[in-house]
């Protein structure tokens, strides 16, 4: 006999906030009649705490251990297998109320604007400009911008946007730092028409990012790089901390 | 070995993927089917970059999108509400919180795609679901593609993919043109990159040569433009062409202009189009192909009369320089269209010889049939007037280009059924019977040494030739020389005389010339006259016999036999009758009949009564005995290898009975005007009767064995029914019942037939009515006696 146990949230998305009650019900379908020594729901939150390979005792990432899970059990004789379900959702912390102001960021790339070089001669010449419309972004709307190649010796072979993800964690012994690339996407591909705008756009992934959070024991920091790849392999980054929020 | 054993069947499963067509119309797709879809198409998409056909490469990668957009459209549509399906009308409220959930979904996954271009067409792909979130995000998301194409650095593969991006937003929003808009101004901003570094030298790396690079970008420029020009108003298009005047390489965008614009437009400045084109560099775009362009507007568009003949003349002078033979009758094809149209056949000649002058060298012709074809096809279409169109000089001597066989046939048959569509009146012109002979001719002789290779269409395609030469033989009229007609025939038979059917209507065109004849005679031939008809009749003589089938060659003697019999000539239908007789013999038991092996036995018999009812108006040959034909058609039947256990023969002499009696009445049922039956020839000579009255005995005599024979196997109790009841028909109403010997043979038949209960009361019971009906008559008393000695069958 085939018994199915399910659990159905209302909320399609399963995101909720702070003081929210999870609502919805548990489905069992079977064909005939059932014996069953009680339903029970459990919710748990989790988050498992990742230990440093080089320091001992020192915590380095938790992201993407933060869990919270509903699970339903039926006991059942002791004949029938017991039957479990789980269903995970996920929890947003309370929206900021604040409103924020886009501010435009600038920038212009040179064999000179560069650090982090040993050989600048070497470097072929070339210009870059552009603008992030804002760093401190909202998380449910894109990151945009324009980036234009004004000139460039060597031919481009790609452009491309790096979210990085900073984790910090520490107290008095020290402070872990682990950063994470968390989504990279392209923009340009190929020698692009010199002197036109390429538009800088990109979708905060849901999972792997949350609002920039800083306490005194951890962070979890949000930076995007602009990468741009010649096609000498010469690799050109530009890097920009974001400020991520929830409105 | 397995391996190759696992490649096979993994072909085969292609190829039947192949024959459902990657059509992905409403279909349900199961997994593996989708995972098959996906990998057909790559292998297609393979062998196209392989094949160097990029374009084509392209065009599947748009499909897969367009295939993939579907699927994922239709997905969410059914997961939209519960209650069945959404009407197309639905707005963002009609969607419940799953299906967004899921939409949701798949725009976040396609934007957290690494690469560019995936991610740029998968989202374009799907850009209808946005109809799911909300209404304005199509609005905002198509000028956000629009704008992240500008990423693509090669400019041919970010024309196509602008290309693709104005598909799909004709289709999920046409009302949002500025996007199209933008999508031009954004192509013509990246042309200067063709003429730059990364372009130039990845064809010299590739060795491809500028003109054919360019020409790869058409489709997709075309495809834009044509996008912008659905139904923009005027002023848009003047401007769009304004700025394709100032850019360099504006022979690509000048060609695109003309094919995508409204014919209309570039009809009524075609003067304009001239002086650009001429404008334009040697080097860079085809000129043969923009002049293409061109042509192919003005094939459906008229530009104003004043300058189409300064139109002709400008492009035909660069279309006669092309050299490629392959380019110049690409070109030239198109062009015949806009001559044809619009000049006469001065202008078609010109360009008709133009044409021959560059096919001919090297036969350069043999890779070019199908454009040559198109351009007959033109001429077709618009010169209905065969007078004209074989009076242009150049028309023949352009079909003499078609020297493959099937070619030929294909297009002489295409300007005949053009001719008997359009000849509407009978014609005697020597200027078409000339030109028709000979492209009639050259599909009859292609006919003989062509179809032997391919036997299976054998059959039918001498069959719709034949009928199409047959539909030309018949609009052929000299009027009242009629002379003139018969050599007409004449000739036509040693044209065609491999096509059986065609034959078969020149005798029927000779037969009806001789009787037509006679109407304007009134029936009275004067010497000349009587010997036109003799050679009309000697013509059908001597064609007859080379017919292959047995039933053409027997009917045309008949009907032969009858017209010269209607126009007096005794002897040449004693011929023809006589011929008839003669091979009878050679009829075989079964014939095919429409691809059917069937018995001939019932044409046979059916022949054979013709020929009867025929034979009572034709006089005895004063040589010859009497009823020389009879006894000779009798004869034949009685040597004729019938079927075993068939009575057609004596169905035959059961038939020929009423003819016997119908000779020896005083006045015959009908005859012939002019012509002395024997009914005058013996005036009822006792001699002449009781020749007929013998032969009426022997005839019976043997009906009567047969009877007795059947008579003997009980399985043959029916048969021995209905023939007896057949013969007692004929008694009753041919046979004098006065005899009381007939009278006697007529009751025992009766009775015969009835013996074994096989007989239909009701038609038993009629004919007694009929009977007792005729007693009545004068004359008839007699009947009275013979009807009580009847007794119908019991029904127990």
């Amino acid at each position: 006999m085939s018994v199915t146990l399910d659990i159905r949230l209302k909320r399609a998305n399963k995101i909720y906030h702070e003081g929210e009650t999870v609502a919805g019900v548990i489905v069992l379908v079977c064909k005939e009649p059932l014996q069953h020594h009680g339903i029970s729901l459990n919710m748990e939150g989790l988050v498992n705490l990742q230990l440093s390979s080089k320091s001992v005792g020192v915590f380095e990432a938790f992201y993407n251990s933060v869990k919270y899970t509903l699970r339903c059990d039926m006991k059942r004789s002791l004949l029938a297998k017991d039957l479990s379900r789980n269903c995970e959702f996920i929890v947003h912390c309370q929206p900021q109320k604040a409103k924020v102001i886009p501010t435009p960021v600038n920038f212009t790339i040179t064999p000179g604007t560069l650090q982090n070089t040993r050989e600048r001669s070497l470097l072929p010449k070339f210009l870059i400009r552009g603008h992030l419309d804002a760093t401190s972004c909202v998380i449910s709307q894109p990151l945009t911008g324009e980036v234009v190649v004004e000139n460039s010796d060597v031919p481009i072979k790609s452009i491309e946007l790096q979210l990085v993800r900073v984790e910090t964690c520490g107290c008095a012994e020290g402070y872990a730092r682990d950063a994470t690339e968390i989504q990279n996407i392209q923009i340009a591909e190929g020698d692009v028409c010199h002197g036109l705008s390429i538009p800088i756009y990109m979708v905060f992934p849901r999972l792997f990012t949350c609002p920039t959070l800083e306490t005194t024991n951890f962070k979890v920091e949000f930076e995007v790089n602009i990468v741009v790849v010649l096609h000498d392999d010469h690799l050109i980054t530009e890097n920009f901390p974001l400020k991520l929020c929830r409105v | 070995s397995a391996v190759s054993e696992k490649v096979r069947t993994r072909l085969e499963e292609l190829d039947d993927l192949e024959e459902v067509g990657f059509c992905p119309h409403r279909c349900v797709c199961i997994h593996q089917d989708y995972a098959n879809r996906i990998v057909e198409p790559n292998q297609s998409l393979k062998e196209a970059w392989s094949s160097d056909q990029k374009v084509k490469a392209l065009k599947i990668v748009i499909q897969s999108c367009l295939f993939l957009g579907r699927l994922v459209y239709d997905r969410i549509w059914t997961m939209c509400s519960d209650s069945g399906p959404l009407p197309d009308s639905f707005t963002v409220e009609d969607v419940n919180d799953t299906a967004k959930e899921t939409c949701l979904n798949w725009f976040f996954k396609i934007a957290s795609i690494r690469e560019l271009l995936p991610r740029l067409y998968v989202e374009a792909a799907i850009l209808k679901c946005n109809r799911f979130l909300n209404k304005s995000d199509i609005q905002e998301t198509l000028p956000r593609l629009t704008a992240m194409i500008r990423g693509i650095g090669d400019p041919l593969v970010a024309a196509y993919a602008r290309a693709y991006l104005c598909r799909v937003g004709m289709e999920v929003a046409p009302h949002l043109k500025d996007s199209l808009n933008r999508n031009f101004f954004d192509l013509l901003g990246t042309f200067q990159q063709i003429s730059g570094e990364s372009v130039q030298s990845q064809l010299v790396q590739q060795r491809v040569e500028v003109p054919e690079y360019l020409t790869l970008y058409s489709p997709a420029i075309s495809w834009i433009l044509q996008c912008i020009a659905y139904r923009a108003p005027e002023p848009l298009l003047m401007e769009m062409m304004e700025r394709c005047k100032k850019l360099g390489n504006n022979a690509l965008l000048l060609n695109s202009v003309m094919r995508a614009f409204r014919p209309e437009f570039v009809a009524a400045r075609a003067a304009d189009f001239i002086g650009m084109i001429k404008d334009c560099d040697e080097a860079g775009f085809p000129k043969h192909l923009l002049f293409g362009s061109l042509g192919r507007s003005l094939a459906c568009a008229d530009p104003p009369e004043s300058e189409r003949l300064t139109i002709l003349n400008e492009a035909w002078k660069v279309i006669t320089k092309v050299r490629s033979p392959q380019d110049y009758i690409n070109c030239a094809e198109i062009w015949v269209e806009f001559t044809c149209r619009h000049f006469t056949k001065r202008e078609v000649n010109t360009i008709l010889a133009d044409i021959i002058k560059h096919m001919t060298p090297d036969r350069a012709f043999e890779d070019a049939y199908p454009q040559l074809q198109s351009v007959i096809r033109k001429i077709l279409t618009y010169f209905h007037d065969f007078s004209i169109l074989f009076s242009t000089e150049r028309f023949l001597p352009f079909l003499d280009m078609f020297q493959k066989d099937s070619v030929r046939v294909e297009v002489c048959r295409a300007i005949m059924e053009v001719f008997i569509k359009h000849q509407v009146e009978l014609t005697r012109d020597p200027v078409i019977l000339n030109a028709m002979l000979h492209i009639c001719k050259a599909m009859h002789d292609s006919v003989t040494d062509f179809f032997i290779c391919v036997a299976l269409t054998l059959e039918d395609e001498r069959r719709s030739l034949a009928l199409l030469i047959i539909g030309f033989i018949r609009m052929v009229s000299f009027g009242r020389d009629f002379e003139q007609q018969l050599s007409f025939c004449v000739e036509a038979r040693a044209t065609f005389c491999n096509l059986e059917p065609v034959l078969v209507q020149l005798i029927h065109t000779v037969n009806q010339l001789a009787m037509e004849t006679r109407r304007v005679m009134r029936g009275s031939h004067s010497r000349k006259t009587a010997a036109f008809v003799r050679a009309c009749a000697a013509y059908s003589y001597i064609t007859i016999p080379s017919l292959s089938n047995i039933f053409s060659r027997l009917s045309l003697y008949l009907l032969s036999g009858q017209v010269a019999l209607a126009n007096q000539c005794l002897s040449q239908a004693d011929a023809f009758l006589k011929a008839a007789v003669s091979i009878l013999a050679e009829v075989p038991r079964s014939i095919s009949v429409e691809g059917k092996i069937r018995s001939s036995e019932s044409f046979l018999l059916d022949f054979i009564s013709n020929f009867l009812a025929t034979l009572l108006v034709v006089p005895d040959h004063p040589e010859h005995g009497v009823l020389y034909l009879v006894r000779g058609l009798l004869n034949m039947v009685q040597d004729y290898t019938w079927e075993d256990n068939s009575d057609a023969k004596v169905r035959v002499y059961v038939s020929a009975l009423p003819l016997l009696a119908a000779m020896s009445q005083e006045t015959y049922l009908y005859c012939i005007p002019k012509v002395d039956s024997n009914e005058t020839l013996y005036g009822g000579d006792p001699k002449f009767l009781s020749e007929l009255n013998k032969l009426c005995e022997t005839l019976i005599g043997q009906i009567l064995d047969h009877l007795k024979a059947l008579g003997r196997d009980e399985h043959s109790a029916r048969r021995q029914s209905a023939l007896a009841f057949s013969l007692f028909g004929v008694l009753l109403a041919h046979g004098d019942l006065r005899n009381n010997k007939l009278s006697q043979l007529a009751v025992n038949l009766w009775n015969l037939s009835h013996k074994q209960g096989h007989c239909e009361t009701r038609i038993s019971v009629r004919t007694l009515e009929y009977i007792k009906h005729q007693a009545q008559q004068p004359d008839m008393t007699h009947l009275s006696d013979t009807v009580q000695r009847l007794a119908l069958q019991s029904r127990t």
